[in-house]
């Protein structure tokens, strides 16, 4: 499960930047197109801040919705599949938005 | 890190080992102190820090500095994923073979335990370090640049990174590699690239292992490369058998090609 080792850099990332806390939330952006399970984010969330300054916190998920665009029928559209196709067939695409692995930020009591 | 406990601190579970003979018994120290020092106050008011971090900035600036090191030295890694027994340390072993002395190889073997792989290819001759992942799932950049520094590969050599056998994790974690390449063997069934997407659309080669099989298993070799074509319209494809040795020229030419690009850069 990669998401123990996503969890982690989470941690240590906000550790590294605000010091040992206390945190009372953490806001985080994962794109449904990010190959990242948010339930499993929140089972190993508990696990891994049991210990650091983020212990207890709530944590808030943003899912944003993928968009691409068609480079052979130049159209932008809604996707939410992993198997990436446009209505016209094709799977040459830019993918615009979904693919988002980010932490907004941190409520510091 | 710890992938059992999630604490802090040294990556406690993962192992680097540079595999010559006999594998010795070590004693596997996994003490793990926590200490609570805080007290949590509630109804306590909170002000907002914005980060706006990617959260796998840390893998990617690590991924970084390992693509700058093995530019800097012309040596070519190759990050090998795949289900497990798809036939990965097969081919490395016969790769390896083929290759002779045309070509200075070394691996690195990522498993989450044994050093079974490791030992199968320390019998072609080549030089191998084992990684052990423990509870990990993938190999990440921090455990490539340590198993280069373990490994310590020529200027202008072949690294062979064999990936833990796994098609979901590995995929979203960039090490740093000069090429990746999906192994996919036909007793895996053809839908495979369908149900595991983010994998095959990482690729920059897929190869199909085990055609040699093929009379003998219900596989729509059509169906999978137009799948993989789907999720990646730019993929290469090369069909092999790693045993019989059919496609493996085409194979070798492929790495000579990433091989010299990596000496031009």
């Amino acid at each position: 499960m990669h998401e123990l080792a996503i969890v982690e850099s989470i941690v240590d990332a906000i550790v590294e930047k605000i010091g040992d806390g206390p945190v009372a939330a953490v806001r985080l952006e994962i794109g449904r197109l990010s190959g990242v399970v948010t339930d499993s984010i929140r089972f190993c969330f508990g696990i891994v801040a049991a210990g650091t300054g983020l212990d207890g916190a709530r944590l808030d998920i943003d899912e944003p919705s993928g968009r691409a665009y068609c480079r052979d029928c130049r159209r932008e559209f809604a996707l939410d599949d992993p198997i990436m196709l446009c209505d016209c067939g094709s799977a040459d695409l830019d993918i615009l938005a979904g693919q988002e692995l980010r932490i907004v930020s941190v409520e510091v009591r | 890190m710890c992938s059992t406990c999630g604490c802090s601190g040294e990556d406690a579970s993962t192992r680097v080992t540079l595999v010559d003979g006999p594998q010795p018994v070590h004693a596997h120290d996994h003490e793990h102190p926590h200490p609570h020092p805080h007290e949590h106050e509630h109804d306590h008011p909170t002000r907002t820090v914005l980060l706006e971090q990617d959260i796998l900035a840390k893998n990617d600036l690590l991924a970084a500095a390992n693509r700058h090191r093995l530019a800097e030295h012309a040596v070519t890694a190759i990050n090998l994923m795949s289900s497990p027994g798809s036939g990965k340390t097969t081919l490395l072993e016969r790769t390896i073979t083929d290759l002779g002395d045309r070509r200075e190889t070394s691996v690195i073997e990522g498993d989450q335990e044994t050093w079974l792989d490791a030992q199968r290819i320390r019998s072609t001759g080549s030089k191998v370090v084992q990684i052990n992942t423990g509870a990990g799932c993938h190999l990440d950049a921090e455990m490539l640049a340590r198993g280069l520094t373990e490994l310590a590969p020529p200027d202008g050599s072949l690294v062979f990174v064999e990936n833990v056998g796994n098609l979901v994790c590995p995929a979203l974690f960039d090490l740093g590699e000069s090429a990746r390449v999906v192994i996919i063997s036909v007793t895996e069934g053809a839908d495979k690239p369908a149900k595991y997407p983010y994998m095959f659309r990482t690729a920059d080669l897929v190869l199909l292992n085990k055609i040699d099989l093929l009379p003998y298993v219900d596989f729509d070799v059509d169906l999978c490369l137009d799948l993989i074509h789907r999720l990646k319209p730019d993929v290469e494809m090369l069909p092999v058998s790693a045993t019989r040795g059919d496609g493996l020229d085409a194979w070798h030419e492929w790495l000579a090609n990433r091989s010299e690009a990596a000496v031009l850069r």
